[in-house]
């Protein structure tokens, strides 16, 4: 056994109210820059639907992720070390999305409103920001967005292809539900596995995956190992970019970006134990409709002293396993197992898992006595076969047991509190059906509905402290401007006003503004 | 030709290029490491990138190698291995070198067309690669047009031309070896060292850094933070 720990997100997705919050302000953080504008290193897509890049769910035309060979041996979809090198794959890679399968990024031009008055109100035409033309617009980010009942897309989701029989796409039969996306962080990741360059990798601290801008090469078979499509070719630098899960912020013990400003405040950021030596067994299982459950498997208790004592004697920081302890991922995906990862038939072990919405499911029968006899949830739920399935495609693999005891669990979470907020009777004996007592339900649905701050982000500080060695960067590191000013940096603007000659009370009119300091 | 022309085109324009390949790439791998990559612009077109690249790249490797046989070993070698000049120009220049350098030819030809008509890979590509661009298509017409007038006119450069390269090596430059070599030959030999003087600067570099490391290596890759005592 080898004990590894990593950062894990849960997304809630019947919270989830598809704002596009979280991919405004990570793009704001971190792809507004040229090169980079096509990139969404968090996107929310409305399933069904065919997402980012489209049809990115298509494996038969991306091969992205593992797969078994013939000896039941896992391997690369794209194909192993030599079949690559083989066929030349290194000087063309059949694989890669195009740019037409993510959008062409545009900007409008501005320039024509302003001028003198014209008889025609001016128009800002789309031009493109690869070519500079103007562009007639087919398609762009998020064009799907909210058109979950239309036919043209929902035809065009692999998840719903794969749903057997006849489906009837009348308006009763339609559901919709966001998906945001970023990168999973996988155990198994496929992107790691593809680097020729080894520019890719994942911290031994915390899992987080990563690429090395100075050994990327830019080859690209991380692009096409990635399964859920979300590493990204910079056109300017012509290397590999891909969601950083913030890690500036989670080594000082904050929540990334779209964590933070998520408003409705659907995400969990925790730690997890688990053995890193049983990865590649669990992701060989061979019944794609097991690896949910392989996967769980992987995790180890943080509260079993037999898994703290080796998890210390695996190099694991006391804060990261008193981290995992408290960890709502733990809690959500292991103990009540209402999260599941993201298409777990890619093999790749993800670590950004989601709790299906009970919102398709809800909406159909809410009203029809549905609270009167809670009993009515459970034939709902069976009633909704498409949700259903189409959830288990999504999540779990095709596992559609373990999604709907996970659903039933929340509706009848949902209909416990309703009962007790509004003062009526309900028989707590239902709660033991679904594996719940009054107090998990409880301390449930605080989780999940009041969702404080601190109970979703439990991120343990990195431990920059041990690593750098103190004692010989005593007196020396920060100190690098000026000797002996450790300000320096910062106040660098206020020492050259000095020096051009400008008085005390100059510069302070000049750097504090109604007492805040600017630069 | 007079003797100056001769020994500044034989003699220090090579060995000048030669230099910059050496220096010019130490510099770039050594100080400016993160701007060495394969500059894919396979994100914008495929189709012809599929054609162009790998028939491209097949044909440059082939041709690599050929000029490595044909330049560095002597021609005494191969008699020693029973190998006679006819045989060798008939077998090895011929029928393997013309369809090397048609493959090279035919790849950059496409290549060279569709980084021009393409807009936006036309639009990414900066001055630099389109020098390089036309660069390897002169170069490698001409390489070809050696090859297949060989099959006409009988010209044995494995007793002019090799010998002179391989003076180069030894820094005992026999300029005088090129007085006498058909012209084709001689603009194909200073197209190519330019290319070479050029290459560090160039998105060609890629070509030194091949990922042989992955072969051997296992899949996932972990690092761990270095402890930063200094």
């Amino acid at each position: 056994m080898k004990i590894k720990a990593q950062i894990g997100m849960v997304l809630n997705l019947d919270k989830c109210i598809g704002c596009h919050t979280c991919s405004v302000t990570c793009k704001n953080t971190w792809t507004n820059r040229p090169g980079a504008e096509y990139m969404w290193f968090n996107n929310v897509e409305t399933k069904p639907g065919v997402g980012f890049p489209k049809r990115w769910e298509d494996e038969d035309q991306y091969h992205g992720g593992w797969t078994l060979n013939a000896k039941g041996k896992l391997q690369l979809r794209a194909g192993n070390k030599l079949n690559k090198i083989a066929l030349g794959k290194i000087f063309y890679n059949n694989d890669m999305p195009e740019m037409d399968n993510y959008y062409e990024p545009w900007t409008y031009d501005y320039k024509t409103l302003f001028g003198p008055e014209r008889k025609h109100q001016p128009v800002a035409r789309p031009k493109s920001q690869i070519t500079g033309e103007n562009m007639e617009l087919t398609t762009g980010p998020n064009w799907d967005d909210d058109l979950a009942g239309s036919t043209e897309y929902v035809q065009q989701d692999p998840n719903m292809q794969k749903i057997e029989g006849d489906i009837k796409k009348n308006f009763e039969q339609a559901f919709m539900m966001y998906l945001p996306r970023l990168c999973e962080h996988c155990l198994n990741a496929p992107c790691v596995a593809s680097c020729p360059s080894g520019a890719m990798y994942k911290r031994d601290e915390d899992g987080i995956v990563l690429v090395d801008q100075e050994r990327c090469r830019g080859w690209r078979f991380c692009m096409t190992g990635c399964p859920y499509k979300k590493v990204y070719f910079n056109w300017k630098t012509h290397k590999a970019e891909k969601c950083t899960f913030c890690y500036p912020r989670i080594e000082e013990g904050q929540p990334t970006v779209c964590a933070e400003t998520c408003v409705g405040r659907i995400r969990y950021i925790g730690a997890m134990l688990y053995d890193a030596d049983r990865v590649e067994q669990a992701a060989s299982t061979p019944d794609e409709s097991k690896l949910y459950e392989a996967q769980l498997g992987l995790f180890l208790d943080p509260n079993d002293p037999e898994v703290v004592k080796q998890a210390l004697k695996d190099g694991i920081s006391e804060e990261m396993i008193a981290a995992a302890q408290k960890s709502p991922i733990y809690k959500l995906a292991v103990k009540e197992k209402i999260a599941f990862p993201l298409h777990p038939e890619y093999r790749t072990m993800p670590m950004v898992w989601y709790i299906p919405p009970l919102s398709p499911v809800m909406s159909y029968f809410e009203g029809r006595n549905s609270i009167k006899d809670p009993d009515m949830i459970f034939p709902g739920i069976d009633q909704m076969r498409i949700p259903v399935q189409y959830l288990a495609n999504l999540l779990t693999g095709g596992n559609v047991p373990v999604v709907k005891s996970a659903l039933y669990k929340l509706a009848m979470m949902r209909l416990y509190m309703r009962a007790k907020t509004s003062g009526k009777d309900f028989d707590t004996s239902k709660l033991t059906r679904v594996g719940l007592t009054a107090a998990r339900a409880t301390s449930l649905y605080r989780l999940l509905a009041i969702a404080r701050y601190e109970d979703r982000f439990v991120i343990p500080r990195s431990q920059k402290a041990e690593l750098e060695n103190a004692q010989s960067e005593q007196g020396g590191l920060g100190y690098n401007e000026c000797e002996g000013c450790a300000l320096a940096p910062q106040h660098r603007s206020m020492f050259q006003k000095a020096e051009a000659g400008k008085s005390t009370n100059e510069i302070y009119a000049d750097s504090f503004y109604g007492g805040i300091w600017r630069d | 030709m007079h003797n100056g022309w001769s020994i500044f085109l034989w003699v220090v324009y090579p060995y000048v290029m030669l230099a910059s390949f050496i220096i010019g790439n130490f510099v770039r791998f050594k100080y400016f490491h993160c701007s060495i990559t394969a500059k894919s612009s396979e994100i914008f077109e495929k189709k012809k990138l599929m054609i162009g690249s790998i028939t491209f790249h097949v044909g440059i490797i082939l041709a690599f190698f050929g000029h490595c046989l044909g330049m560095l070993v002597p021609q005494s070698w191969t008699a020693f291995f029973g190998i006679t000049e006819h045989m060798y120009h008939l077998y090895g220049s011929l029928m393997m070198g013309i369809p090397a350098g048609l493959l090279a030819f035919i790849g950059i030809a496409i290549l060279t067309y569709r980084r021009m008509t393409v807009m936006r890979v036309f639009k990414t590509s900066d001055l630099n690669d389109i020098i390089i661009d036309w660069a390897l298509l002169i170069t490698i017409a001409l390489g070809l047009s050696c090859t297949i007038t060989g099959g006409f006119i009988d010209y044995n450069y494995r007793l002019t031309i090799g010998p002179w390269v391989r003076s180069l090596f030894t820094l005992h430059p026999q300029w005088q070896l090129m007085a006498n070599v058909p012209l084709i030959y001689k603009v194909h030999i200073l197209c190519g060292f330019a290319i070479f003087g050029y290459f560090p600067y160039t998105r060609l570099v890629h070509a030194l850094t091949l990922p042989w490391q992955y072969i051997f290596r296992r899949y996932i890759v972990y690092r761990r933070r270095v402890n930063t005592s200094y």
